[in-house]
């Protein structure tokens, strides 16, 4: 190998050996995992909710598969409780690009009477949070899906930390954190058992920096949420929680109109918003440098249960 | 990709880049306290990670010191038995470089999440615990490391704070590690001493003694990690390009069909994938391996534009000058490539087995290397690694090997791989072998 190597480095002079930066060898990770899923998988889909990871996933599939069509759909798990901005977002964005979007809506589960609503608007901090999980495993039976990219990263919780690209799901969609596959060099194992579908994470290695740095560098437009505006919230355990039709101040509650944007998109229920007043890619870059929480810490209140809350999810076949 | 090609230049982005770490160092030596060390002393550990451990720590160690391994022990088990069962992956940055940070356990029967954490690395950081110096262990990673093709190793002489920074000492361990390293021939060796608990000469320097004088040979464990070079090992004179995907929007079949308006793409064919190895160039003449046919490379086209060249690990869509026919699992390579040399049916390799079930000679398994996935039967094993002496040795007594063994086998493929050695290019070179029966991956392989 010395030999070899030696060679090389006296061979090639010029830019050749510069080598790529970053965010170029992260998106070049992520373009050969989303190829070898279209390759190697039958019926692949894409989750996409119209937040800035799976905004991500969508550029790097124009990347991976234009000027042809995307192999999968897109697909959309819709708790009933989401940002109009957002909604408006996802599906002109699914037109702009001309592919196939899914919506599968929690309402729809909960009308088949598979799940109770989890949401009772009398009932403080209650979500739908739960009842997305079952929504999801309906949706991949009904269409078949055996493979679905998702656009979590290992940075936003320990748990994702120990969680493979390619991430099996037995029959009833659940990780089991202790029998994962080795996963080595750029070699991934799409193969499936009967009943098994991988959920497939491209930007595994992403931070939210590196996001929100892409999404800069790549002049991507996302959903009004995330920069600031004046908005109607209340506080509660912490954190800003925007006043909609599904969520009303408690007693004692006061609404305030503040500056605000999200760091993450999600149900209306449990995704708080941050004060800022950055209103271009350049300072929401600028502002998530300089942060001292964490995207998921800061914002989801789903995080905050337990130690372990995201692997116990993860176990039962949430995303 | 040149300057002027670069599709985006921004403000961040066009200077960093990215080093892939990979941990390694026996089950005490630390290494949960070196990673959490770095990300705290980096200022990369946020305000609510850092309540968590704090109030973690206190659970399990009552009031007073915060464990900076619980940052990194991420699941219920590991936090429940105190110790790391599978690669963890962390991130962190310090402005001009970014570090991916495969965090492997200690343990002997984890051998294979060592391997599988370094398949990936740049460089290992083996920890030595000062007071023990040189074990088993540290001999078996740094060995792994090698076998790998890892050509930077750095030892970090951990707990030295409880030897007090006993020169001779540091001294003993690292002509020992260096000689070790000589070897198994590992171009580039540093011998860092730290203390991860106290946080010495990790992130800051803090109180070194004069023995380790303040100068560039002399780094922090960080200062290390970011100005070691690597760009220079990528294999930059074979050309190698492993066809993955073939994007035909005009194709008749299959998923990829065109678009009703894109009717001038009726002819496109693209052949997409990930450069493996060598420099892509337009106009250069490449042959499509395993049919021999030559052709030139017509252009290199990427979303954002066409590109002067390509290299690994850059993922581009190549367009042949001629009509030739090209499938995944073909590849491009130099046009003064020796066909016969790189297509093989028959090969010897170095594998780590993965698998409870043992691996014996005359067993047949999937075999997925680069894009081309074959079946392939074990002709014989020829030998087995002596984790404790390194020696190779006669396999086991049922002429196999088990779980976490290392050994070398002889192959046989059934579509014939388009390889080099692993020595030549870690990407041609590489292989993992799976399980028709359970399709587990039982094993990683590199080719000899």
């Amino acid at each position: 190998m010395s030999d070899a190597t030696a060679d090389v480095t006296t061979a090639v002079q010029g830019p050749a050996v510069a080598g790529l930066s970053k965010l170029r060898a992260l998106e070049s990770e992520a373009i050969h995992v989303m190829r070898e899923v279209a390759a190697e998988l039958e019926r692949p889909a894409l989750l996409f909710s119209g937040g800035k990871d799976s905004i991500v996933l969508l550029r790097l599939a124009e990347k991976a598969f234009r000027p042809g069509r995307f192999p999968f759909p897109l697909v959309h798990v819709d708790t009933g409780h989401n940002f109009d901005e957002v909604l408006d977002f996802r599906d002109r964005r699914a037109a702009e690009l001309g592919e196939r979007l899914i919506v599968a809506r929690v309402q729809d589960t909960i009308d088949a009477g598979r799940v109770a609503d989890g949401y009772d608007p009398a009932r403080p901090g209650s979500s739908r949070n739960q009842q997305q999980t079952q929504t999801l495993l309906d949706c991949i039976e009904e269409h078949r899906f055996d493979a679905c990219f998702g656009g979590a990263r290992r940075d936003e919780e320990r748990a994702r930390a120990k969680e493979r690209i390619f991430s099996f799901r037995d029959d009833f969609g659940g990780w089991d954190p202790k029998n994962q596959r080795p996963e080595l060099w750029n070699l991934y194992n799409g193969r499936l058992r009967s009943g098994e579908n991988v959920r497939v994470f491209p930007i595994s290695n992403w931070t939210e920096l590196d996001v929100w740095q892409y999404i800069a560098e790549e002049r991507l437009v996302l959903p009004s949420i995330y920069f600031a505006h004046e908005r109607e919230v209340v506080r509660r355990n912490g954190m800003l929680y925007a006043v909609s039709p599904y969520l009303r101040p408690h007693e004692g509650e006061t609404v305030e109109t503040l500056s605000v944007r999200y760091r993450t998109v999600g149900d209306l229920t449990i995704t708080g918003a941050v004060e800022s007043t950055a209103s271009t890619l350049e300072d929401v870059v600028a502002e998530i440098a300089a942060t001292r929480v964490t995207e998921r810490g800061e914002t989801r209140a789903d995080d905050r249960v337990s130690e372990a809350a995201m692997e116990d999810r993860k176990v039962q076949g949430y995303f | 990709m040149t300057t002027a090609t670069t599709p985006h230049a921004g403000p961040v982005a066009a200077t960093a880049d990215l080093l892939r770490v990979a941990t390694a160092g026996s089950v005490d030596d630390g290494k949960s306290t070196l990673i959490g060390r770095l990300l705290y002393d980096s200022k990369q550990v946020l305000v609510d990670q850092l309540e968590q451990v704090q109030e973690a720590s206190v659970r399990r160690h009552g009031a007073g010191a915060v464990d900076l391994s619980l940052l990194t022990d991420g699941l219920r088990a590991e936090r429940e038995q105190g110790i790391t069962i599978d690669v963890a992956y962390r991130y962190f940055t310090t402005g001009d470089r970014s570090f991916i940070l495969a965090d492997t356990p200690g343990h002997v029967q984890y051998t294979r999440n060592m391997v599988t954490g370094a398949s990936t690395a740049d460089l290992v950081i083996v920890l030595v615990d000062a007071r023990q110096g040189v074990i088993e262990q540290t001999r078996r990673h740094t060995f792994i490391a090698s076998l790998l093709g890892i050509r930077h190793v750095t030892f970090a002489v951990n707990k030295m704070d409880l030897v007090d920074w006993d020169e001779e000492r540091f001294r003993a361990i690292e002509a020992e590690t260096t000689r070790i390293a000589a070897q198994l021939g590992i171009p580039d060796i540093h011998v860092i001493p730290i203390s991860a608990l106290e946080g010495t000469n990790v992130v800051d320097r803090g109180d070194v003694p004069g023995w380790y004088p303040e100068d560039a040979d002399h780094p922090t464990l960080l200062r290390h990690l970011q100005t070691v070079q690597v760009a220079s090992d990528r294999n930059l004179t074979d050309v190698r390009f492993p066809v993955q995907w073939v994007i035909r929007p005009g194709g008749a079949v299959g998923r990829d069909g065109v678009r009703a308006a894109d009717a001038d793409l009726h002819d496109y064919r693209g052949y997409a994938g990930q450069v493996a190895g060598g420099v892509l160039r337009p106009g250069d003449e490449v042959q499509v391996l395993p049919s021999g046919v030559r052709t030139r490379i017509a252009r290199i086209e990427t979303f954002d534009g066409d590109l002067d060249e390509a290299t690994a690990p850059m993922s581009v869509t190549v367009h042949l000058q001629d009509d030739v026919d090209v499938s995944r699992g073909d590849v491009l390579v130099g046009a003064g490539d020796d066909a016969a040399a790189l297509c093989r049916r028959e090969f010897e390799a170095d594998v780590c087995w993965m698998s409870d079930r043992p691996l014996r000679p005359g067993q047949r398994l999937l075999l997925k290397h680069t894009t081309t996935t074959t079946v392939a039967k074990v002709d014989a094993v020829l030998d087995r690694l002596d984790l404790h002496t390194l020696d190779r040795v006669a396999p086991d007594a049922a002429g196999g090997l088990e779980l976490n063994d290392i050994g070398r086998i002889r192959l046989r493929v059934k579509r014939p791989l388009v390889a080099d050695p692993y020595d030549v290019d870690r990407t041609t070179g590489a292989f993992i072998l799976v399980d028709e029966g359970t399709n587990d991956t039982v094993a990683g392989g590199m080719i000899r």
